[in-house]
C-alpha cells in the first residue's frame, strides 16, 4: 500500500484495476492548507495519459508487476507468442500490445515479457537486435538522393536507412530505442 | 517567540531550520529555511508594509534596483504593492466563489491550481482576509469578522510570506485548537497535545502580528531560479 506521501516520479501504482506510471509529479501545499499531489499518469496497458490531483488521505496499491525472460517463438493470427523461459508457459500478446517492437520480432529472441497480475501486457527489448537485410537495391555511387543512407527492407518486413555498402543477405546491428542503424554485424 | 513577547520583547525575529516530511516539489523541500518576525503593537497591515521594505531594500542593497526575475520575466516591485481580498481573487480567477469552494471542501485545489497561476505575475501582490476557519491563529478583522487579519505574499506567482494579526484571546484560540484537533483526528493524524503554557501566556500577549518568509524562497527570486532544489547546497535526494 501506497499513501500519498509515496508518490513520486516513476512510481507504479494501480488505480481503478489498471496499472500506472506517474510520468509527471509536482507536490503543492497552498496557503499552509493540505499537500496536493498534481501527477500526470499514464495507463501501462492502452497508453492513454491524464492528469490527477491526489490529497494526504488518498491512498494507492502497488501495481501487481513482473518482468519475465522469455523467448519470442511465432506469430499465431493477430497474437504473437512467447515462451517462459523457466516454465516453458506460452503467452500471448496482440498485435497492439507488441507495438512498434515487433520490427525486431525474429524466432528465438529473447525479451522481457511485463506481466500485470500475471497477465502479459507488454514487451522490453534487448537495447539492440541484429537482423537480416532481406532486400537492398544494389547501389551505384553517385545515384543516391538521400546522400549516404539508403533505404532497405529488414527479414521482419521493417524498413531502415543504412551505409550505402549494405547488401542484400548481411545481417546488421539495430538501436532498438532509436530504431536506428547501429553497425554491420559480420558471420 | 510568542511567549518572548509576553516577557516584554517588541521586535523580535529568528532565521531557523524547518523541516516538513514528505514534502517535496518545485517550491517545497523538507527541510527549509524560514525567516519569521514578530512586532507588539502593530497588525498585519503594519507587516505589508515591512514587507514591501524588506524586499526592496535587498533590490536596492544587491543592485537590482529594476526588480527580481521569476520564469525569465522582470517582477516591477516599486512599492506600494496591490492588496487583493482573497474573496476577490476567487471571484476573478476561479470558477467559484470562495464560499462555495469552502463549502465543498475544493478551497486547496481551486486556490493551487485556478488562483495562484493567474495571480500577477509582473508585481507582488498580498493575498489578504483569509477566512477565519484558515487563520487558526489570527486574529479577527475588526470591520468584518467573518474573516481572519491574516495575508499571504506571492511575488511572481511564488507564495512568500504569510503573516496575520495574532490572535490575543485566549479563550477563543483553545476553541479553534480544538476544531483544529477535530479536523486531524477525522484525517486520522496523530493529535497535537493542547498547548496550555501558550494558552496560559497568550492572555497576556500584547497586540502584535507576525510574519513567516521562506528564505530558501526569496533566494529564488533574487537569483532566478526555478527550483528551489537549485537553491540549496543538497537536494533531499543527494543527502
Amino acid at each position: 500500500m501506497y499513501s500519498a506521501a509515496d508518490l513520486r516520479k516513476g512510481l507504479r501504482i494501480k488505480l481503478d484495476g489498471d496499472p500506472y506510471t506517474i510520468t509527471e509529479f509536482n507536490f503543492v501545499k497552498p496557503g499552509k492548507g493540505q499537500s496536493l499531489y498534481r501527477c500526470k499518469l499514464r495507463n501501462m496497458i492502452t497508453g492513454a495519459q491524464f492528469e490527477r490531483t491526489f490529497r494526504e488521505v488518498d491512498t494507492f496499491e502497488a501495481a501487481d508487476l513482473q518482468q519475465k525472460a522469455m523467448q519470442y517463438l511465432y506469430k499465431e493470427g493477430d497474437n504473437y507468442v512467447f515462451m517462459d523461459l523457466e516454465s516453458y508457459e506460452q503467452v500471448y500478446l496482440t498485435d497492439d500490445q507488441v507495438g512498434d517492437t515487433k520490427n525486431y520480432l525474429i524466432d528465438s529472441l529473447e525479451v522481457e515479457i511485463l506481466l500485470f497480475e500475471d497477465r502479459p501486457i507488454g514487451v522490453t527489448l534487448p537495447n539492440s537486435v541484429d537482423l537480416r537485410v532481406e532486400h537492398a537495391e544494389p547501389w551505384a555511387k553517385g545515384d543516391s538522393v538521400s546522400g549516404n543512407y539508403k533505404p532497405v527492407v529488414l527479414e521482419t518486413g521493417y524498413r531502415i536507412l543504412v551505409p550505402p555498402f549494405i547488401e542484400e543477405g548481411e545481417k546488421i546491428r539495430v538501436d532498438t530505442r532509436s530504431g536506428e542503424y547501429i553497425t554491420r554485424v559480420k558471420e | 517567540m510568542k511567549r518572548l513577547l509576553v516577557a516584554g520583547h517588541a521586535r523580535i525575529f529568528q532565521i531557523c531550520r524547518c523541516f516538513r516530511q514528505g514534502e517535496f516539489g518545485s517550491r517545497h523541500l523538507p527541510e527549509f529555511t524560514m525567516l519569521e518576525w514578530y512586532r507588539a503593537e502593530a497588525d498585519y497591515r503594519d507587516l505589508m508594509s515591512e514587507c514591501e521594505e524588506l524586499v526592496t531594500a535587498l533590490a536596492q542593497d544587491l543592485d537590482m534596483p529594476e526588480g527580481l526575475i521569476r520564469g525569465g520575466r522582470t517582477i516591477d516591485i516599486r512599492k506600494p504593492w496591490e492588496r487583493l481580498m482573497l474573496e476577490e481573487a476567487f471571484e476573478r480567477y476561479a470558477p467559484v466563489s470562495l464560499d462555495e469552494a469552502l463549502a465543498v471542501g475544493t478551497f486547496d485545489e481551486l486556490m493551487a491550481f485556478e488562483v495562484e497561476p493567474r495571480l500577477s505575475m509582473d508585481r507582488p501582490v498580498f493575498i489578504c482576509d483569509f477566512p477565519v476557519s484558515l487563520g487558526a491563529l489570527a486574529r479577527r478583522n475588526s470591520g468584518n469578522p467573518e474573516v481572519a487579519e491574516r495575508f499571504e505574499l506571492y511575488i511572481g506567482g511564488l507564495e512568500l510570506v504569510n503573516a496575520f494579526s495574532e490572535l490575543t484571546d485566549a479563550g477563543e484560540q483553545r476553541e479553534r485548537f480544538l476544531k483544529e484537533e477535530a479536523k486531524r483526528r477525522a484525517m486520522g493524524k496523530r493529535p497535537y497535545p493542547m498547548p496550555e503554557k501558550f494558552l496560559h501566556d497568550l492572555a497576556k500577549m500584547p497586540e502584535s502580528a507576525g510574519a513567516a518568509l521562506g528564505m530558501d524562497r526569496l533566494v529564488m527570486l533574487f537569483t532566478g531560479a526555478e527550483e528551489i532544489g537549485d537553491v540549496v547546497a543538497f537536494r533531499p535526494e543527494e543527502l
